[in-house]
C-alpha cells in the first residue's frame, strides 16, 4: 500500500494543475492543492492516509467531493460479476479438459488440446477483448459492444457480460486444463488409486471422485492468488468494452490524477486479493483433511 | 488332478526400458489350491510385485505380456475385457498392498471408502456401513464406528494396514493377495498382522497368495513356498521342506542370510556375494550361475529342468538331476 502511495506521486504531471486544465489560474490550483492536502510534505500525506484507511476512510473525490468508498463500492460489483464469469466459464471448461487429456494421454485428442491449451495461454487478454469486439459484436453482431446493460434487465447484463467474461477467461480456459492435467496425471499414478482399481470401482468413481479431489488443489491455489491477474485483465477489458467496472475507474482517475479514487481502488483491489487466497485456503481446507489438520 | 483356484502358465513379462526389453517375468508356473496360504520369497526387485500386478491386471503402461495364461475360478483373467475384470476386482480377488500409508486414499474418510467399494449392492448405505463396522471389528480395530469417521493420517500405520485387510476381505473374496504387507510394518505389530491373516483366512476360507522378501514370515504363514530368483521360479515345494530340507542354492543362501536364522554375536548380516543377473541382456544357461559357488560347465550353456527333489518339492537346477 505505502509504495503504491510513492509510485503515484512519483508520477509526473502536478495534480491540481492537470486537473483544473490548462486554463486555471494560480489561485485555482492553490485552493485545490490545499483541499487535497498536497501542499503538506508527502510523509504527512502518508501518515494521513495511512490512518485514515484504519479508520475505514478511503477519503474524498476531489473532483465530485463524493467519499471515495462510495464510489469504489459502485464500481466494484461490475469487476466481480465479470471476474466471477470469466473464472467460472473458464473452470466449467478448463477442468474437464484436463481431465480429458490426462485420460487420453499422448493420444492425438490430447495433442490437439495441449495445443490449443498453449494458444489461449498465450493470446494477451486486451488483444482478446478488441478482436472478439470486432468479430463478435461489430461484424456478426451476436453480442452487443458496450457497457453493462439496462440496470435490472438480467438477461440484457448478461449478454453484456459474455464478451468481456471470454476475453478475460480464455487464457485461464488453457492455463487450468494445462495445470489439472498435469496434477491429474500425477495423482492416478498415487498408490491410492491402484488400491481404488483393484477394488473394481468404475473409471468414472475414480477419476472424478477420489483423484478430481486431490488434483484439483493446486489449481484452487492458482485461481486464489490469481485474483491478482484477473484484475488487471478486467482493467483492460473494461476499458477496451467501455464497461463501468473498478478497471475504469481506476484508468479514469489516474489520467486525471484524481489520487483518493486511484488510492481507495488499488486498496480494495488488494482486499480482494487478500479475500481470494483466503478464500482458496478455505476450499482447500474442506477438500483435505491434511490440510485442515495444519490449519 | 487338485481343485486350483488359480493357474498360471507359462507367464513371461517384459518392460519397455531405456536400455531395451527387461525380462521382469519368464515362463513362470504357479497353482494355488483352493484354501491354502502360499508364499512367493526372493530378493527385490526378483519379480514379485511384477507377478502379481500382471494377476491383477494393473502392471505399469510400458509391461506387455508376450506369452502366458493365468486361470482364474476357471476363467483366464489376460483374456477378460476390463468390464469384466471390474466385476472380479474386489470381490472374487482382493489385494492389500505394500505401503499401508500410501494405499487408501488420503481425502476420503474411511467410511467412505468402505461403503464406495459396496457400490454393486443396492443394499441401503445403513447396511453397508454396519457391514464396514462388523469388518472392522474382526481385523481388531476399537471402536469401529467412530474410526469410519477418520482419514488414513490420522491412523497409526498398523491401523492402516488392518483397515486395508477389512476392505480386501469384506466382500469375502476367494483369493486374497498381499505384496508384502507387513515390510513397512515393525516387527511386533508385523507378528499381529500375520496372527491376523492367519485367523481370517481360516474363519473365511479364502486363499491367499502372500508375497515377502523376508523368509522368516513366510515360514510363520504359509504352507507352500514358492522361491523366485531374477524372474524365474527356482524352486517350490512345502514350507517344511523348503525350511529343513532346501535344494537350490539359491535358496540355501536366502536361509543363511535372513536375520531369523542368525545368531546374534554376527555384527553384519550376511549376504549373497554378487548381484542379480541384468534382465535386460540375458545369457542362456542357469539363471543363477553367476553367483553359484557350485556352478559345473553344463550351467553355462543349459537351462535346468524341472526335477522332483522329493515328494511335492520342485527344484531348477542341474546338481539336482536325478
Ligand atoms: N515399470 C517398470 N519399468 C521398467 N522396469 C520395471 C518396472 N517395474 C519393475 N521393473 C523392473 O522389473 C524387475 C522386477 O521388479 P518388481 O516386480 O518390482 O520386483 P519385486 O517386487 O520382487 O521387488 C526389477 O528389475 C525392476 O527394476
Ligand atoms: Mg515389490
Amino acid at each position: 500500500m505505502t509504495l503504491m502511495f510513492f509510485m503515484i506521486h512519483l508520477v509526473p504531471g502536478d495534480p491540481a494543475r492537470i486537473m483544473l486544465g490548462p486554463r486555471a489560474t494560480p489561485e485555482m490550483i492553490a485552493d485545490i492543492s490545499m483541499r487535497m492536502g498536497l501542499d503538506q510534505p508527502l510523509v504527512i500525506q502518508l501518515m494521513k492516509f495511512l490512518g485514515n484507511i484504519l479508520k475505514g476512510d478511503l477519503g474524498v473525490d476531489v473532483l465530485s467531493s463524493r467519499p471515495v468508498t462510495e464510489i469504489v463500492f459502485g464500481q466494484l460489483p461490475y469487476t466481480l460479476w465479470l471476474i466471477f464469469s470469466a473464472i467460472f466459464g473458464a473452470m466449467l471448461i478448463g477442468i474437464p479438459l484436463g481431465c480429458y487429456s490426462a485420460l487420453h494421454r499422448n493420444t492425438f485428442a490430447d495433442r490437439v488440446t495441449g495445443v490449443i491449451s498453449v494458444a489461449c495461454i498465450t493470446a494477451p487478454s486486451f488483444v482478446v477483448a478488441l478482436y472478439s469486439l470486432l468479430i463478435f459484436a461489430v461484424t456478426l453482431k451476436w453480442f452487443p459492444a458496450i457497457g453493462a446493460g439496462e440496470k435490472g434487465d438480467f438477461f440484457d447484463q448478461a449478454t453484456h457480460l459474455v464478451l468481456p467474461a471470454f476475453a478475460i477467461g480464455i487464457s485461464w480456459v488453457g492455463y487450468l486444463s494445462r495445470l489439472v492435467r498435469a496434477s491429474m496425471l500425477e495423482v492416478l499414478g498415487e498408490n491410492h488409486i491402484r488400491t481404488a482399481r483393484a477394488y473394481g470401482l468404475t473409471e468414472f468413481t475414480i477419476v472424478y471422485r477420489y483423484a478430481l479431489k486431490i488434483a484439483i488443489l493446486p489449481t484452487v491455489t492458482v485461481i486464489g492468488v490469481g485474483m491478482g491477474f484477473l484484475i488487471s485483465a478486467a482493467v483492460l477489458t473494461e476499458v477496451v468494452f467501455a464497461r463501468p467496472g473498478l478497471g475504469k475507474l481506476i484508468i479514469e482517475s489516474i489520467t486525471t490524477r484524481n489520487y483518493p479514487v486511484v488510492m481507495g481502488s488499488v486498496f480494495i483491489s488488494t482486499g480482494l486479493f487478500v479475500i481470494s487466497t483466503t478464500i482458496s485456503d478455505l476450499v482447500n481446507a474442506s477438500l483435505d483433511p491434511r490440510i485442515r489438520d495444519n490449519l | 488332478m487338485s481343485d486350483n483356484i488359480l493357474k498360471i502358465r507359462d507367464l513371461s513379462v517384459n518392460y519397455q526400458t531405456d536400455r531395451g526389453k527387461l525380462k521382469a517375468l519368464r515362463n513362470i508356473d504357479l497353482d494355488i489350491s483352493r484354501g491354502s496360504i502360499v508364499g512367493v520369497v526372493g530378493e527385490s526387485g526378483c519379480g514379485k510385485s511384477t507377478l502379481i500386478t500382471s494377476i491383477i491386471r494393473q502392471l505399469d503402461a510400458n509391461a506387455d505380456i508376450p506369452n502366458g495364461s493365468i486361470e482364474f475360478e476357471k476363467q483366464d483373467l489376460l483374456k477378460l475385457s476390463l468390464d469384466k475384470m471390474r466385476n472380479i476386482s474386489g470381490t472374487q480377488l482382493s489385494i492389500v498392498f505394500q505401503d499401508p500409508m500410501s494405499t487408501l486414499n488420503p481425502v476420503l474418510s474411511i467410511g467412505r471408502q468402505m461403503i464406495d467399494i459396496q457400490y454393486r449392492d443396492k443394499t441401503s448405505k445403513k447396511i453397508k456401513k454396519q457391514r464396514s463396522i462388523d469388518m472392522l471389528n474382526k481385523v481388531g480395530i476399537p471402536d469401529p464406528q467412530s474410526q469410519l469417521k477418520q482419514y488414513p493420517h490420522e491412523l497409526s500405520g498398523g491401523m492402516q494396514q488392518r483397515v486395508s485387510i477389512a476392505m480386501a476381505l469384506q466382500a469375502g473374496p476367494s483369493l486374497l493377495i498381499a505384496d508384502e504387507p507387513t515390510t513397512a510394518l515393525d516387527a511386533t505389530l508385523e507378528v499381529q498382522i500375520l496372527k491376523l491373516l492367519k485367523e481370517l483366512q481360516v474363519e473365511m476360507g479364502c486363499s491367499i497368495l502372500f508375497v515377502s522378501h523376508h523368509l522368516g514370515v513366510i515360514a510363520e504363514l504359509c504352507d507352500h513356498v514358492i522361491v523366485m530368483y531374477a524372474g524365474e521360479i527356482v524352486e517350490q515345494g512345502s514350507t517344511y521342506e523348503i525350511f529343513n530340507n532346501p535344494a537350490h542354492p539359491y535358496t540355501v543362501k536366502l536361509l543363511e542370510c535372513d536375520p531369523a536364522s542368525i545368531s546374534k554375536k554376527q555384527r553384519l548380516l550376511p549376504s549373497i556375494p554378487g548381484e542379480i543377473p541384468d534382465l535386460t541382456n540375458l545369457s542362456g544357461g542357469c539363471i543363477f550361475k553367476n553367483r553359484c559357488d557350485q556352478s559345473i560347465d553344463r550351467c553355462d550353456k543349459q537351462t535346468p529342468k524341472w526335477n522332483e527333489f522329493s515328494n511335492n518339492h520342485y527344484v531348477s537346477c542341474h546338481l539336482i538331476e536325478s
